[in-house]
């Protein structure tokens, strides 16, 4: 990969259980990308604004909880209110099947459930910055 | 958004246009020379330049973020250009000194910017002083470039900045680490950092030893600071030593110097990096690669039209 890849993996929300962005967080380093952490919880505007400031291809969001219908949207939101709706946002965590379509509709490219594989990650991300 | 768009925009501190500008001159991407032109002398000229500089885990970003605190408790716009290693392996990295700075994402007179050092050795990336100054043309009264954690050698950032602050915490090193040669040598600043541990005061006479013998034998007055960084303690009168030295510095012309000197070891480093490209590409060309690597050196340089023998 001769570009360069920068991503921002952030945890929106009262929501603690990082070890699975942190896990996405490494896999991307080990694939060439430089990943800007942002720790845990964060709202979406401080997302957004890291986001816009570390001039990111794209955003993911990782949630346990069970927040992300909120809280997807709303760094999507504040990105565009930003002037950063090329900034592309997936998602991932424990979300329900049902929710996908709604987060896809609200400007969410890609959700991952468990059982997604690092390789589907990965390549996920890579999708997304080639085509910026 | 066009390139005259991003330069007009980093002028009206516009957070997208900064982010924009910086990553433009990191990538040499189209544009980057428009935007490196248009920046203002007089404002880099004006802006302070700190390094923070040490061990890993001696405390760099914690205290950095107490740092920005302090700034904005004066109303000054700050930048922050914070380095972490790129992977050896795969290019790629993990930039994590924003976690302990993420209070300020909301304040637009933050300004900060993780960057990966890119293969660069010396404890910076390349283009941290575009990023400084990008950073200088939107506003920001003070840069701290926060170094990936360093061991001994690592003096880019001594040359790049206007004064550096070396940071240090007990039970990292005895006092023959404090002998040997290197940053503890050249660091303007001498900052003993979770002063609450045990070992902080031995550190501090160590650290004091060490100003000393710099006062006898380079006639150079080094300050030695304590802090807690997670406590806030000693950071504003650490950002007080930072304004002092830097008014010695103006007063002696060694800030004029500084810069001219970081200019000079600017352009050096990216000449050799330019031309690092096509000398592995010769490099690979070549049948049967034997003979003293120097030699093959010298012969390859030759070839480019680069004259190198003594």
């Amino acid at each position: 990969m001769s570009k360069k890849y920068r991503v921002l993996i952030g945890k929106p929300g009262l929501d603690g259980h990082d070890r699975g962005a942190k896990v996405i967080a490494q896999a991307l380093r080990d694939h060439g990308f430089e990943v800007i952490y942002t720790g845990i919880r964060r709202s979406p505007a401080e997302i957004a604004a890291a986001a816009v400031q570390e001039d990111v291809d794209a955003v993911g969001l990782s949630s346990l909880s069970g927040a992300h219908l909120r809280l997807f949207p709303a760094v999507v939101e504040e990105l565009a209110k930003a002037g950063a709706d090329d900034i592309v946002v997936v998602g991932g965590g424990v979300i329900p099947e049902d929710d996908i379509a709604t987060l896809k509709e609200a400007g969410v490219r890609e959700i991952f459930t468990p059982g997604a594989t690092l390789e589907d990650v990965v390549n996920a991300f890579q999708g997304v910055c080639e085509k910026k | 958004m066009n390139i005259s768009n991003v330069i007009e925009g980093v002028s009206r501190r516009d957070p997208r246009s900064i982010g924009r500008a910086i990553s433009i001159v990191e990538n040499h991407d189209p544009g980057a020379q428009a935007i490196l032109d248009s920046l203002d002398a007089e404002k880099i000229a004006a802006c302070l330049v700190v390094g923070i500089t040490g061990l890993p885990g001696a405390g760099k970003s914690t205290l950095t973020a107490q740092l920005i605190k302090e700034y904005r408790s004066q109303k000054k716009r700050i930048g922050i250009v914070a380095v972490d290693p790129s992977s050896p392996l795969s290019g790629g990295a993990l930039l994590g000194d924003r976690v302990r700075m993420m209070n300020h994402a909301l304040d637009r007179d933050v300004v900060i910017r993780s960057m990966a050092t890119r293969g660069r050795l010396g404890g910076v990336c390349g283009s941290a002083g575009a990023a400084v100054r990008i950073m200088a043309q939107s506003g920001c009264e003070v840069v701290l470039i926060e170094t990936v954690g360093v061991g001994q050698s690592e003096m880019d950032i001594v040359r790049m900045a206007d004064l550096t602050a070396m940071v240090l915490a007990p039970g990292l090193g005895d006092d023959i680490q404090a002998m040997k040669a290197g940053l503890l040598e050249v660091a303007d600043i001498l900052v003993v950092n979770k002063a609450d541990l045990r070992g902080a005061d031995a550190l501090v006479l160590d650290m004091e030893s060490v100003a000393q013998q710099r006062q006898e034998r380079q006639g150079r007055s080094t300050r030695v600071c304590s802090t807690i960084a997670n406590q806030g303690q000693g950071v504003a009168a650490l950002a007080q030593s930072f304004k002092e030295i830097n008014g010695q510095f103006q007063h002696s012309g060694e800030k004029a110097q500084r810069r001219l000197q970081a200019r000079r070891y600017e352009v050096i480093d990216w000449a050799v990096e330019l031309i690092r490209p096509r000398i592995a590409d010769r490099v690979a060309q070549k049948q049967g690669f034997c003979g003293d690597p120097m030699l093959l050196a010298q012969d390859i340089l030759a070839e480019l039209g680069v004259e190198s023998k003594k």
